[in-house]
């Protein structure tokens, strides 16, 4: 038996080591030397060594591990869920204080307000892959949707960034409910395809429709947001007056930072609100159901294409909207800030946080987004860093941080 | 109905009245999960005819999508290979049943978003659907567990009752008796005949167990090879000598015991 488990160990790191060895001699073995008779490829075979001796000797680690740790590494057991709704309204009550606690300053505040902008993307995702259980790449496309309709409105028609948004939200879900359509037959791994596909389409028109979208250079000057009129900026535009002046305070760019930080932190908590009080509601459930068995749901009388429709559209709203946001923030957008990495990180995020689970996402978004921005100084070992944190949650908990689900309704508390 | 070359339902004519139990019998592969899902518009037939007789006139099924026809004709089922929500609770999957009606009291959701009265009595009165039902299938203690974790027998009685919440007039049942034991079979048998005497709605029964058939149904259907062999009442079955020698004529453990 002792044998046969080191025996299964050792050729599972030996087969890692082989792929590894595939892997690595095109990538790390040739390299291309610029000499004085023009160039001239070396051989590297020492590295190639090292990556196949790192993922063997890893993937042995991994096995061990596994093996010794194996029902030792407790599993916390899922909190009940009055415990849960504490933790909730504790987060937000610690989101609403963070810029005026003595350790946060402006970095820290702008680094809140960049994991509350995936925390919101995360949120809006996890409607059309958490609830209704339909695998979107694509959901990048419906942010940058959201960005520009924003730029541009504000910079053709001279609107507010308060009257733009909805509009953007708008925007996006007519967005999301078109590119729906090519995806309303597929299932399960077909729908991420076509979606990443859909997704890849508009960057692509977003980079090369240079009339309107200013191609790869993108749009500069986005307006930026006030708050009832009232300006950020040092000097206020012709008539109007500026925050600090209002206040009586002293001028600080500082303000505009905490300001875009409630903001989106207001929209985000608008996201999670909607979520909660949808999945109680006949569509939040039409969606989880189609999630759990779409010929169940047509032999209900559900009709599926609606059911999916207003799922990818108002995922796609809600991503609207943190687009919007995060134009109107950084006042300058491109087509490069809505890769399809970008997808991958939100994707990422609702299914580290356990598909469906409002304080899982807030915790993965956190860990995915938050932690790597902390640890810039590791420079290009951030990403490693990151693969292999995710690779040890998903050993660990592979369905995700927090995954157990609340019944939208009892019937206890129905009578 | 046509895969291919294969007729698995061909030159079948037969009609399920209101307030009758109608059991479609045949051996395996006869093509009686076909017709179910020629009724219930998830195959479409290439030709023929299938009318309901709704009390509000008649309607031509076979050219409905599968949703319409629970949606307007009021047509239910269930599955052979049961599909409940798994991960939803009892509870839910009896509500996702009141979809449609609920759509419309929360005019598609936006009531209810507002938090407007309108939408909560809605529900409270989908709930009392459900909770009549839960209790006709005796699984009210059970109502806020995860439809996947009861067992077999729980699961078929609640797809019964989540196709009952959607308000029939004709309840498909693929099998029901499956995979349970001669109590929980007794149970479904009461269960079914209180259905067809409460609610006076048609059922169509496919059925193995004959002794479910033979003590329930008014009436039975008898396929072989995607036709029609024999149809009438339990009695003439019995005694109908294709019907033996197509499927009663096998050796067959339930009727011997
Ligand atoms: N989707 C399908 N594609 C091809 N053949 C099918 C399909 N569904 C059923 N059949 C065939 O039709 C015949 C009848 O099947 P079915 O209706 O499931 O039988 P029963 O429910 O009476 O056991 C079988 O020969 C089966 O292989
Ligand atoms: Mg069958």
């Amino acid at each position: 038996m002792e044998a046969k488990t080191a025996r299964t160990l050792l050729v599972d790191a030996l087969l890692g080591g082989l792929v590894a060895a595939a892997m690595a001699l095109p990538m790390l073995g040739v390299r291309l030397e610029d000499s004085a008779n023009g160039l001239s490829l070396s051989g590297r075979l020492d590295w190639v060594a090292w990556a196949v001796g790192i993922v063997a000797g890893g993937r042995l680690l991994i096995g061990l591990l596994r093996l010794l740790l194996a029902g030792r590494v407790p599993s916390p057991p899922a909190p009940p869920r009055a415990v849960m709704a504490y933790v909730g309204w504790a987060m937000v009550a610690f989101a609403l204080v963070l810029p005026f606690l003595p350790f946060s300053g402006r970095n820290l505040v702008d680094k809140a307000t960049l994991v509350l902008i995936y925390v919101m993307l995360g949120w809006g995702l996890n409607i059309v892959v958490g609830l209704a259980g339909l695998l979107d790449l694509g959901f990048v496309a419906f942010y940058a949707v959201g960005a520009y309709s924003y730029a541009l409105l504000s910079q053709t028609f001279g609107l507010s960034f308060w009257v733009c948004l909805p509009l953007a939200g708008l925007l996006a879900a007519t967005f999301g409910m078109i590119l729906g359509f090519p995806v309303l037959r597929l299932r399960g791994d077909y729908i991420a395809i076509v979606t990443m596909g859909l997704g890849e389409i508009i960057r692509v028109v977003l980079q090369n429709w240079q009339d309107v979208t200013g191609g790869p250079n993108g749009i500069s000057g986005i307006e930026r947001p006030s708050l009832f009129g009232l300006s950020f900026k040092m000097v206020p535009p012709e008539g109007k007056q500026t925050f600090a002046e209002f206040f009586g305070l002293e001028y600080s760019a500082d303000h505009r930072v905490i300001f875009l930080y409630f903001l989106i932190l207001a929209l985000a908590l608008l996201t999670n609100l909607f979520t909660l009080r949808i999945r109680r509601l006949p569509v939040g459930r039409a969606w989880e159901a189609l999630r759990e068995d779409e010929i169940a749901c047509r032999s209900l009388g559900i009709n599926p294409t609606l059911v999916k429709l207003s799922a990818f559209a108002t995922g796609a709203m809600f991503a609207g909207f943190a687009g919007s946001f995060f134009a109107t923030r950084q006042g300058f957008i491109s087509p490069e800030s809505f890769t399809f990495i970008e997808s991958a990180v939100i994707l990422a995020i609702v299914v580290l946080g356990g598909m469906g689970s409002q304080i899982g996402i807030v915790l993965a978004a956190l860990l995915l987004v938050g932690l790597p921005e902390w640890f810039r100084e590791l420079q290009q070992f951030r990403m490693l860093a990151f693969g292999g944190a995710m690779v040890l949650i998903m050993l660990w908990k592979p369905s995700g941080l927090l995954s157990t689900r609340e019944p939208t309704i009892r019937l206890k508390d129905t009578s | 109905m046509r895969f291919g070359g294969l007729f698995a339902v061909n030159d079948l004519s037969f009609s399920a009245r209101p307030g009758d139990i109608t059991a479609v019998i045949g051996p395996n592969g006869a093509g009686k999960t076909t017709l179910f899902n020629c009724i219930t518009g998830f195959y479409k037939p290439q030709v023929g005819r299938i009318t309901l007789n709704h009390p509000s006139g008649p309607i031509l099924l076979e050219r409905l999508d599968d949703y319409v026809i629970t949606a307007k004709a009021g047509v239910a089922r269930t599955f052979q290979n049961i599909r409940l929500f798994a991960r939803m609770s009892v509870l839910e999957n009896l509500i996702v049943a009141q979809h449609n009606a609920l759509m419309s009291a929360s005019a598609f959701s936006l009531a209810g978003l507002l938090g407007l009265s309108r939408y909560a009595g809605a529900e409270r009165r989908a709930v009392e659907r459900a909770r009549h039902w839960l209790d006709k299938v005796g699984l009210t203690s059970l109502a806020d567990e995860e439809a996947g974790s009861l067992p077999y027998g729980h699961q078929r009685r609640l797809e019964i009752a989540r196709a009952m919440c959607t308000g029939p007039v004709l309840l498909c049942l693929d099998e029901p008796a499956a995979g349970l034991n001669p109590r929980e079979s007794a149970e479904l048998n009461r269960l079914l005949l209180d259905i067809r005497d409460e609610n006076g709605i048609g059922l169509l029964l496919i059925e193995h167990d004959m002794s479910v058939v033979m003590e329930i149904s008014d009436h039975i259907v008898v396929l072989d090879y995607g036709r029609k062999i024999a149809e009438g009442a339990p009695a003439a079955i019995k005694a109908d000598p294709a019907v033996i020698r197509a499927y009663l004529g096998e050796p067959d453990e339930e009727e011997a015991g």
